[in-house]
């Protein structure tokens, strides 16, 4: 299908995103995107062009300071307060995880189930039991954060963002400090929720990823974009990036794999 | 409602007067001062009325997660510190009312003990130190938490998922926080009147347990029991409200958060005496 013809699922349109932590602050100005339902999107760029707020701005969460920024055809400043369902239909992995420390892995899985259906503690973690299985997080299910590694955490983290099984889901920088082996897991992990995974009922996911390097992600039906001087600039596929002149995807092409922190 | 939250409770201009220079004169100081009180004013009764709205339209809202987290946090603030309310009960009892018996029987004015008690430490001193030490105890320890969860996005990560923070960890600690200042205060009273009596009675003065509790009976009236009730709920909730305000509602960094706490608590303060000088006032007017 020509992405075009896709309905749109995130939309924005002369949007400027603001920092979280300084909302007068502008981190990227006039962005026009238009992610189409099921596409994989990939976006590129050094440290702090502003690539966590722009995905917190996609999601809801941070208003943009100008233009407008629709969701599933809704703006997201109505997002939590008109429409909180909506909210449930996009799921989030932050770059830094964000899960609660006075909680086990599983009790942070199993909360957004917990509080959106009302269960009970036993409850939910018989409904997130195949989920934990199929993140190979079963092990880690009674362990708290401070006690698993960061290849661990950042899995619950996307496993806590699948478990109301989201239509959309944006990942900040998901590989940033991962082991070789999880580097690995995660896009093909992805590349199968985008194409419809068993997980969520065999429905395609529309993904977003943020990223400080290209190569990773390199996959011919993947779209890029880059945000770069508070700019968007989207790239299109692989192919017509590869072959850049640009100084700033050159550099992003040829990153080398993040240390394990 | 979070991001409402989020967007009418961060004072930029809050900061821009804190750090500003020195004042000049008395007048810009004391202009300061007003403009930063009633910038807080503004902030916190914003943040009580979406506290209340959500506590109403969502009680029953995620009843098997929230429900629990509401009795843990009424034993946090009620019966974990029973011990300590003993103890203090048992102080107050022995320095204050012994101490008023024993110098009301010295200079014949026995009669005025029990108005004196009812007065001292029903109407006063139980309630505003109970206030105050589950201000200390709990509300510095709610400032603290919330600022963490704030400075390290657990906030955002809430929202994410669909949770209200305000309804998931707000209203929690706002009702454990008036039904721990209630039922304490009952308890401090009682404690205290109760060793009070042991330390006249120990200091010979001739009043039997009978008469003392009648004379206390005789001294209380309705509105003893019904403003008792009114001011420690509304103790409990600006505690709760103060502490949980200046934790969540505004953007916070890790090193901010002692600050945070320290203006939380002072304010706290403040806004105690400012209800008990309104309850006051009640009183005379009653």
């Amino acid at each position: 299908m020509n992405p075009q013809t896709k309905p749109a699922v995130i939309e924005m349109q002369d949007a400027t995103v603001c920092a979280l932590r300084d909302v007068t602050l502008p981190v990227a100005e006039h962005i026009n995107w238009r992610v189409g339902l099921g596409e994989f999107w990939v976006v590129a760029g050094r440290q702090q062009t502003g690539k966590s707020d722009l995905l917190l701005t996609a999601a809801g969460l941070l208003p943009p300071l100008a233009g407008t920024c629709r969701l599933l055809g809704l703006d997201t400043r109505a997002f939590g307060e008109a429409e909180p369902a909506e909210r449930l239909r996009v799921g989030l992995v932050f770059a830094n995880d964000r899960l609660f420390g006075h909680m086990t892995l599983g009790e942070n899985i199993a909360l957004p189930l917990r509080y959106q259906r009302n269960l009970t503690a036993p409850e939910a973690e018989h409904e997130i039991r195949d989920l934990l299985e199929l993140l190979e997080l079963t092990p880690f299910a009674e362990a708290a954060p401070a006690n698993v590694s960061r290849d661990w955490l950042r899995r619950a983290a996307l496993a806590r963002a699948l478990v109301l099984q989201p239509e959309v889901l944006l990942c900040d920088h998901p590989l940033g400090g991962l082991s070789p082996r999880h580097r690995q897991w995660w896009p093909d992990f992805l590349d199968q929720l985008g194409r419809g995974h068993k997980a969520l009922g065999g429905r395609p996911v529309t993904v977003v990823v943020t990223t400080e390097e290209l190569s990773p992600w390199q996959h011919p039906d993947r779209r890029y974009a880059l945000l770069r001087d508070k700019q968007f600039l989207p790239l299109g596929s692989w192919a017509e990036l590869a072959g850049t002149d640009d100084p700033v995807l050159k550099e992003l092409l040829a990153a080398p794999p993040a240390n394990p922190l | 409602m979070q991001k409402n939250l989020a967007k009418a409770l961060e004072f930029a201009d809050s900061d821009l007067l804190r750090n500003a220079p020195l004042p000049r004169s008395y007048t810009d100081f004391l202009g300061r001062k007003l403009f930063l009180f009633l910038l807080t004013l503004q902030g916190v009764g914003a943040f009580s009325l979406i506290t209340l709205g959500v506590l109403l339209r969502k009680y029953r809202a995620a009843a098997k997660v929230v429900h629990p987290l509401i009795r843990r946090e009424i034993h946090r603030s009620g019966t974990a510190l029973l011990p300590m309310f003993v103890l203090v009960a048992l102080g107050l009892g022995f320095l204050v009312v012994g101490q008023t018996v024993s110098a009301l029987a010295k200079v014949g004015a026995i009669n005025y003990f029990s108005s004196t008690m009812v007065i001292v430490v029903v109407r006063e001193l139980g309630p505003l130190l109970t206030a105050m030490l589950l201000l200390a105890r709990v509300g510095a320890a709610h400032v603290i938490e919330l600022g963490t969860a704030r400075a390290l996005g657990e906030v955002e990560a809430l929202e994410a998922l669909g949770i209200d923070p305000v309804h998931y960890l707000i209203v929690p600690r706002v009702i454990g926080m008036m039904a721990g200042v209630f039922s304490l205060t009952v308890y401090l009273i009682l404690g205290a009147l109760a060793s009070g009596y042991l330390c006249a009675f120990l200091q010979g003065v001739g009043l039997t347990p009978g008469d003392y509790v009648q004379q206390l009976a005789g001294a209380l009236s309705w509105q003893d029991f019904v403003f008792l009730a009114l001011k420690t709920l509304i103790f409990g909730f600006c505690i709760a409200v103060v502490t949980c305000y200046h934790g969540l509602a505004q953007p916070l960094r890790l090193e901010d958060v002692s600050r945070v706490a320290v203006r939380a608590v002072t304010q706290g303060v403040g806004l105690c005496v400012l209800v008990d000088a309104v309850f006051i006032g009640l009183y005379f007017l009653s």
